[in-house]
């Protein structure tokens, strides 16, 4: 009844059955808070303390508390921005993008690459809120016929386009991780003992009973999900890059931004998934369901994202010479060379040549330096957007405007808070609802565990059971299923 | 009005589709089969006919796509014509991300509210199952039954089958 092949590596190891994977999983659950993670999300409070502080300082003093200036109107908000949002979409890459292409292993990281996808949109959109100054008005950006006029948003402006696609991407990403949570949920609902914990999963599983009916439309709305959030994820960050490469800035008005960004998005999301993974598994003692195996192909992913990267920053000075404008040539010779050059050369060294270390397949299989890469591409991606942004705008047409940027202490201060905000999210997650989907490792478990649970019940089913299960039911047989409820 | 099933639980998905065959074909009507995870095959096993909720996904997803263009065109053409980078009041080139974005808002939206509204699925106090393994490691077969059932005559059915246990459940609201 197995069906192990000989040449792939098992999805899940240690010989699981189905109770032992609600068992690993629901522990954390339903355990008391371990000093840990009190520890872990005592310092993530502190930071969003630090966050709510800039915040507070940033509303009630105005956007002047910045380090914004004249020329340099857009820096370290909206490098956040782009940042947290393309982090994101690793998520939707393994939950919608990896079930499409039959990618069985994404079953046990795609519940908390699709949690970080929510959360790091939230922290995206933090930036523009608060960048607005009143916040209050934020309703503004939608097509709302507002009451002193008749007047209507600019639909031609990319920045409108950019609300439609992150405020379609977040409530579209939750949805979708949401109704994978509520068979588990059900799960956690039909073990829990205590009472407050009966009603709150009561209520988040929607009553869900796992019926064969209920199944069938399920996976029906995961594909048909899987299959629009696709088109989707490419959307956002293209749309992102059009906040670029749609003006005239030297350095920005570039065709090749859209999949220059979504590459980027996408490297940067799996060092950030690959980051958390690595702390979860090992917390949560899931070694078995994210196995190295598990880490080895998301080294692979970005590594792939990360070379489509670097030949990017090639061909952007490529082109600039190529194109023989003064202005878009000054603009590239000045990233490398001028005042920001430290920012460019680190972008450079994290970006195009530490993802190149995972052909060595030592490192690609080991954790630790994994880790220490993952974190290394995330601090070069933030590089690559501070300096698309800030090195294009503080030298453009005008010499006489040219200025330098520094951040004040409160753009630190939101920055480093939303890593808090996103980390006490992230913990709070991690603790109360499933890290992993059960359900969906169930699935696979079967035919790819190693030595794992073999039914040797009634007279030698095993040798069609695998066969395709139509088996002939004629059509006129006398039964009819029902639908009830 | 309270219900008697007789549940038969199974521990194997494999195994469950072959009781699944044979007790239809034994001609007893099956009200529902729990499972932990989707089990491949079961729909055909079961009779269940495919979801029409593919059909559902392109008409809301024509309908936002037709809402958005119609937004666009009237408000910009229409309502509040405005000349911007001296480009036309109905610009479609530039219509296109939002129209692509509320096209998707609204197929998935659409679908998930409908998924949850078809198979009765909202937030509840208290939910009432039939085995709370259901959810766990077990494959769970639910059978009506009424005061002509044989429960010995299912329970050697179903234990034929491969059921590991047969239990008998009274339901009051289910």
């Amino acid at each position: 009844m197995q069906h192990v092949s000989p040449v792939r590596e098992p999805l899940v190891t240690g010989g699981k059955t189905y109770h032992d994977v609600t068992q690993d999983i629901c522990r954390q659950v339903e355990a008391k808070p371990n000093i840990r993670w009190m520890a872990a999300l005592s310092v993530a409070l502190f930071f969003l303390g630090v966050f709510l502080y800039s915040v507070y300082r940033t509303l009630w003093y105005g956007i002047g508390e910045w380090g914004l200036n004249k020329t340099v109107g857009w820096a370290w908000d909206i490098t956040n921005f782009v940042w947290w949002v393309g982090i994101g979409h690793a998520g939707t890459l393994i939950s919608a993008v990896l079930l499409l292409f039959r990618q069985k292993w994404r079953s046990s990281i795609n519940r908390a690459a699709e949690a970080m996808t929510i959360f790091a949109v939230i922290c995206a959109a933090m930036f523009p809120v608060l960048h607005m100054g009143r916040p209050w008005l934020a309703y503004w950006v939608f097509p709302f016929q507002n009451t002193f006029g008749s007047l209507w948003v600019n639909f031609n402006s990319p920045l409108l386009w950019d609300v439609f696609a992150i405020s379609t991407y977040f409530t579209v990403s939750l949805v979708f991780w949401y109704t994978g949570l509520v068979p588990d949920f059900a799960t956690i609902r039909d073990r829990a003992k205590g009472p407050i914990a009966k009603v709150a999963y009561s209520l988040l599983s929607f009553g869900w009973k796992g019926s064969a009916k209920h199944w069938s439309r399920y996976e029906t709305v995961s594909l048909i999900l899987a299959g629009v959030s696709t088109p989707l994820v490419l959307s956002v960050h293209t749309i992102v890059s059009m906040d670029f490469a749609t003006s005239v800035v030297p350095g920005w008005h570039t065709t090749i931004f859209p999949p220059y960004f979504v590459a980027g998005a996408i490297f940067s999301g799996f060092a950030m998934v690959l980051t958390l993974m690595l702390i979860t598994r090992v917390v949560f003692k899931l070694e078995d369901y994210i196995t190295l195996e598990h880490i080895a192909l998301m080294n692979k992913i970005m590594m792939v994202t990360g070379s489509i990267v670097g030949v990017a920053y090639i061909t952007e000075f490529f082109i600039a010479w190529y194109s023989q404008v003064e202005f878009e040539q000054y603009a590239f010779i000045n990233r490398a060379t001028g005042p920001y050059w430290w920012a460019y050369w680190s972008m450079m060294t994290c970006n195009v040549i530490s993802p190149q270390l995972v052909w060595i397949r030592r490192i690609r299989y080991s954790i630790p330096a994994t880790f220490v890469l993952s974190i290394i591409v995330n601090i070069g991606m933030w590089f690559e957007r501070f300096v698309i942004i800030v090195t294009s705008l503080h030298r453009d047409y005008l010499p006489s405007s040219w200025v330098m940027f520094s951040p004040s202490i409160i753009d630190i201060g939101i920055y480093v808070g939303t890593l808090g905000l996103f980390f006490t999210l992230f913990l709070l997650f991690a603790k109360f609802f499933p890290v992993v989907n059960m359900a969906e490792v169930k699935t696979i478990l079967k035919y790819t565990v190693d030595n794992g649970p073999t039914y040797t019940g009634i007279h030698g089913h095993s040798e069609q059971a695998h066969q395709p299960a139509t088996h002939g039911v004629p059509a006129s047989a006398p039964v009819n299923y029902n639908k009830h409820e | 009005m309270s219900k008697r099933f007789a549940l038969g639980i199974f521990e194997d998905e494999d195994v469950l589709l072959h009781a699944i065959e044979n007790v239809r074909e034994a001609g007893v009507k099956i009200y529902e089969v729990f499972s932990p995870f989707p089990v491949h095959g079961i729909d055909d096993a079961l009779g269940i006919e495919r979801s029409r909720l593919p059909i559902a996904a392109f008409f809301l997803g024509m309908t936002g796509l037709s809402f958005a263009l119609w937004m666009q065109i009237y408000m910009l053409g229409f309502d509040w014509p405005m000349i911007i980078g001296g480009k036309p009041h109905i610009a479609l080139p530039a219509f296109i991300p939002v129209a692509f974005e509320l096209t998707v808002f609204f197929t998935c939206h659409g679908m998930v509210i409908t998924f949850y509204t078809i198979s009765n699925l909202y937030p509840r106090w208290k939910t009432p199952v039939l085995d709370v393994r259901a959810t766990d490691d077990k494959f769970v077969m639910a059978i009506e039954m009424n005061e002509k059932t044989d429960l010995n005559r299912l329970t050697q059915l179903l234990r034929a089958n491969g059921a590991s246990e047969v239990n008998e459940k009274e339901m009051s609201k289910f």
